[in-house]
């Protein structure tokens, strides 16, 4: 059977991780190559590592980070953040990332996503999106996509984009709720839900993970495929075993041998 | 030497860092003469089956595979490497493949809309036969797949282990004489894909 998978999210700000609420207020956290080695070892299914100094200045990814934590993990994972162009797509998967995530860029030029999935594949295009809950007519869904750390509103309806995605070729979806984001409160499952529902790629949830229950209520409720979680591992408060081992003892299919 | 066939049919970085980790000298290469030459030979592959093969026949690779496995020496599929190393693939309207094993590739056709496609993530293998590739490697391990077609042989006796996704239970690791062809990625497996790969480099068909 299929495990769900459990995957630690990095941000990264001049090469440390950190951690803030809603993009504000960062604290480091330590330096994103022992503290991936770490969560490999615990047995985390996979990684996403967010390059939010990249994506908030336009700077290029740090590839130079990218090979490290390659040359460290024998497991896959994902880098956002900072990516501009089918280039920066392809030196990010050559230095040894399973995956990119686009995010800003794709909803600033939709063609970027059909241009990766063609020149890559599929299975390596992951879309992120931030979609927050309004009441406006033209997000019928109930949820807009917000860009650039939540600060800038779209007028795309969250539904809408993430089957567009789809169709031009994301091969999964990461619903990050800016509502649930940094709350520690549990996912955002009737969001998650919706989209989960409606593509025919994996979804990831992202947003809110504060304890074991909130990932068997997101696998089980919303059908996410992945859930990715941080301030719940980084304080120390959780580890992964710990998380896993709940999870199995719900009925939840996860990986336990690794 | 251990040769890694470089066909252009997607990124080859994990594999080759896999076989760093292991300490275990491989050379990637894309000249056949190469692949003839080498003591062992590793098949990887992500991407689609025509444009594979489109890339194996342009390369004049084909045969160069032919003879290795033809001669015995142990021959490593991943993937899409395992996938056009059968007859035919559903893939791209239909492709002809290498026919080094006897069957097709399929595409997952779920009945539930929440079993997405591709597969992607970790599953279990159940081991149906003992081969020296499961060599400390526990029955129903979990290794990484991303995938959307399966491999489904003609001959049960090729079937090494088996995984079960979208209503089907597919042949994941497949074996004759001197092949081994898994369908998920063990270079990106954690420990587990490296006692694999370590397993293939030590094994004498």
């Amino acid at each position: 059977m299929l495990t769900k998978r459990i995957i630690p999210c990095l941000d990264i700000h001049d090469r440390k991780v950190t951690k803030g609420v809603k993009f504000q207020n960062n604290i480091v956290l330590g330096d994103p190559v022992e503290l991936a080695s770490r969560y490999y070892e615990e047995g985390c299914d996979e990684l996403v590592f967010y390059d939010i100094t990249a994506s908030a200045h336009d700077r290029p990814t740090d590839i130079e980070m990218v090979r490290d934590v390659a040359r460290a993990v024998r497991i896959p994972f994902a880098v956002g953040g900072g990516i501009a162009s089918l280039d920066d797509m392809s030196r990010i998967l050559l230095a040894g990332a399973e995956k990119v995530s686009v995010n800003s860029l794709a909803v600033r030029n939709p063609a970027i996503i059909a241009e990766g999935a063609k020149a890559l594949g599929s299975q390596c295009i992951v879309l992120g999106m931030d979609p927050v809950a309004v009441n406006k007519p033209e997000c019928p869904s109930g949820y807009e996509i917000t860009v650039r750390g939540f600060r800038e509103h779209t007028g795309l309806d969250a539904l809408e984009w993430a089957k567009k995605a789809v169709d031009l070729g994301a091969g999964e979806i990461v619903v990050n709720s800016v509502d649930a984001d940094g709350t520690r409160q549990g996912f955002e499952i009737d969001l998650t839900r919706m989209i989960a529902e409606n593509v025919p790629v994996p979804v990831v949830a992202s947003g809110g993970g504060g304890c074991a229950q909130h990932l068997v209520d997101v696998f089980e409720q919303a059908h996410a495929d992945a859930a990715i979680i941080a301030g719940m591992i980084h304080t120390g408060e959780f580890t992964i075993p710990d998380i896993k081992r709940e999870l199995a003892e719900a009925g939840v299919p996860i990986r336990q041998k690794w | 030497m251990i040769a890694i066939i470089d066909y252009r049919a997607g990124n080859l970085t994990s594999v080759r860092l896999a076989f760093e980790t292991l300490g275990i000298d491989a050379e990637i290469t894309d000249e056949p003469a190469r692949v003839r030459a080498a003591d062992r030979v590793v098949f990887p592959g992500v991407g689609a089956a025509g444009a594979s093969m489109a890339a194996l026949n342009n390369l004049e690779m084909v045969d160069a595979i032919r003879d290795v496995v033809g001669r015995n020496v142990p021959f490593l599929g991943i993937c899409v490497g395992t996938q056009v190393a059968f007859e035919r693939s559903e893939e791209d309207d239909g492709v002809e493949c290498i026919g080094l094993l006897p069957g097709t590739v399929k595409l997952f056709r779920p009945s539930d809309r929440f079993d997405k496609v591709p597969q992607m993530g970790w599953n279990g293998v159940t081991q149906c036969v003992p081969h020296p590739i499961f060599d400390g490697i526990e029955d129903n391990s979990e290794f990484y797949f991303v995938h959307s077609y399966y491999p489904a042989p003609a001959d049960e006796s090729c079937v090494l282990g088996r995984t079960d996704y979208a209503g089907v239970s597919f042949a994941s690791v497949i074996g004759k004489g001197s092949l081994v062809a898994t369908q998920f990625h063990p270079e990106k497996s954690g420990r587990l894909g490296l006692r694999l790969l370590d397993n293939f480099c030590k094994w004498e068909p």
